[in-house]
């Protein structure tokens, strides 16, 4: 626990001395506050169900981007063999950078605080339960996509590969949903499962089901527990 | 101690080592020595930890690298070839991170010894993308040493270096030295023969040559070579040259057109060259070239690694 809490701050510190996170943040800002307060005096209800069915989509890219170089880079300049010669677990590794990942997104999602803010300030009625249910439900989506992202960081020393790797994986997981009126009613239900909308969109309506959470936090450990496998495998 | 059992690594087809047997005692400062792609890297990396061993085993005092990986990764320090690091940190950051994972409790102190050791002195808060290629290295040891290991192993700690920065990392390692079990990997001769106590040479996975330095290096010195040049001489009556002048270890011959050409060893103590003119006077031979050839360890080298130079 103690290793994997020193890989975590080490790679935080590393994203905020880089300039390409501050560039993702403003990205991940922009584009959400233009979803959020484009509709907002339209529907005119003191929600945040826009932003929470935009970010899903923004996290496609901005989790990728975030984790492509967690592994990646290590390969590429060779440090991937000092710190597998430290005494430590590869578990260590990986959970250290998967919460490093899971930290700086969580820190992007602090400032959308702003349009609930703006919401508390200018609604009423506002059913928190609902926006509580929003966030935890883009917190284990954030687990699942970083989870996803150091997988596909670990099979290569190609950041880009690693990127659209990622984007990829994540990209079908999420468009499975749409494709379920042309699959059999024997397969479909499967398919349905493993995607992630089907889990997500319950969360965002302000559902808790233990399936969604079962379902977004096995799969984090399922590419958690993959990447490890890879690291391990190298020897 | 430490121990290596018929170590073999192979990666995919090919066979990286095989079946190195080593002994490395305590405070030894051994030269893994070798051309590029002969297995040093590779058993550096099963020693350390980074790979697994395909057969055989290493011994740290009692505990193996199969089962106690942990362990012995603590009580060693690598630099890894190439010396990787995270270069967008400072040098400060970096040894704090090391720290923190290597669990050093006194870090300011350490860091204080450390820094006087590895001359880091006034970059220690500049990232370590702004350093020359001499600090970067020195950041390296710094790294290996900093948690007093008891065993140091450093990969080709020079190469890349200008003339200057090689002799001051070779400085350094040699005041390492007097502390530690220290394993350094080179391709370069001089360097192991300055460093170490011990050489090992290793060629495409398996070891040819083992000694003290002092013992291969006196092997070399004692023995001293002359290439000759002659016509109107006959191959039996070179080799005859053997009974004639005391102190011949070796000759070899070789005939071209009606030119003869012979390289003959001989023990340095009895310099051979003027019973050698004297006996090519006497028969009546004439001589187009003679001269003396210094053996080096360079020599050996290339003799023990060439293509097939052992087998």
């Amino acid at each position: 626990m103690n290793y994997t809490k020193i890989i975590a701050a080490k790679e935080l510190k590393s994203y905020f001395t880089s300039p390409a996170a501050y560039i993702l943040l403003s990205i991940f800002l922009l584009i959400s506050g233009w979803f959020f307060a484009n509709p907002l005096f339209l529907i005119n209800q003191a929600e945040l169900r826009s932003l929470f069915n935009v970010i899903p989509w923004i996290f496609i890219v901005l989790i990728p981007a975030t984790t492509m170089g967690l592994l990646a880079k290590e390969r590429e300049t060779g440090t991937i063999e000092l710190i597998s010669t430290f005494p430590m677990q590869k578990s260590s590794i990986i959970m250290g950078k998967f919460f490093a990942s899971v930290g700086m997104i969580s820190f992007a999602l602090l400032f959308t605080f702003v349009h609930l803010f703006t919401i508390i300030f200018l609604g009423t009625n506002i059913d928190f339960g609902a926006i509580f249910c929003g966030y935890f439900g883009l917190i284990l989506l954030t687990g699942m996509y970083s989870a996803i992202g150091i997988f596909a960081s670990s099979l290569t020393k190609n950041q880009i590969v690693a990127f659209i790797l990622s984007f990829f994986i994540i990209l079908v997981l999420y468009l499975i949903q749409f494709t379920l009126i042309f699959i059999p009613d024997w397969l479909a239900g499967f398919l349905q499962y493993i995607s992630i909308g089907y889990h997500f969109s319950n969360l965002s309506k302000g559902v808790i089901d233990t399936r969604n959470i079962i379902y977004f936090l096995s799969m984090t450990a399922l590419f958690l527990k993959l990447a490890v496998t890879i690291l391990e495998s190298e020897k | 101690m430490i121990e290596i059992k018929k170590l073999v690594k192979d990666y995919g087809e090919l066979r990286a080592v095989n079946g190195i047997e080593l002994k490395i005692n305590d405070g030894e400062i051994l030269g893994f020595l070798g051309p590029n792609g002969a297995g040093k890297s590779t058993t550096f990396k099963v020693l350390t930890g980074y790979l697994q061993p395909t057969a055989g085993n290493i011994f740290v005092g009692n505990k193996n690298i199969k089962d106690h990986s942990l362990e012995i990764r603590k009580m060693i320090g690598y630099l890894p070839e190439n010396n990787p690091l995270y270069v967008e940190m400072t040098v400060y950051d970096y040894l704090r991170f090391v720290a923190d994972i290597r669990e050093i409790k006194d870090f300011k102190k350490r860091l204080k010894e450390v820094i006087s050791q590895c001359g880091l002195h006034g970059v220690v808060h500049k990232p370590i993308n702004t350093l020359s290629k001499g600090y970067r290295q020195r950041v390296g040891i710094a790294q290996a040493i900093l948690h007093d290991p008891e065993i140091l192993i450093l990969d080709e700690p020079t190469s890349g270096l200008d003339p200057n920065q090689i002799a001051e990392i070779r400085e350094l390692i040699i005041q390492l030295g007097k502390e530690k079990t220290l394993i350094i990997s080179s391709h370069i001769m001089q360097e192991v023969q300055a460093v170490c106590d011990r050489i090992v040479i290793i060629n495409r996975g398996e070891i040819v040559a083992d000694g003290k330095t002092a013992e291969l290096t006196e092997n070399i010195d004692n023995i001293d070579k002359i290439s000759i040049e002659l016509k109107n001489a006959e191959a039996e009556d070179i080799f005859g040259l053997k009974e004639t002048i005391q102190g011949i270890t070796k000759i070899s011959c070789e005939a071209k057109d009606d030119k003869l050409q012979a390289e003959i060893e001989y023990l340095a103590e009895n310099d051979i060259r003027e019973d050698l003119y004297l006996q090519i006077k006497k028969e009546k031979w004439i001589l187009l070239e003679m001269h003396r050839k210094h053996a080096s360890l360079e020599e050996i080298f290339r003799n023990l690694t060439s293509n097939g130079g052992n087998k």
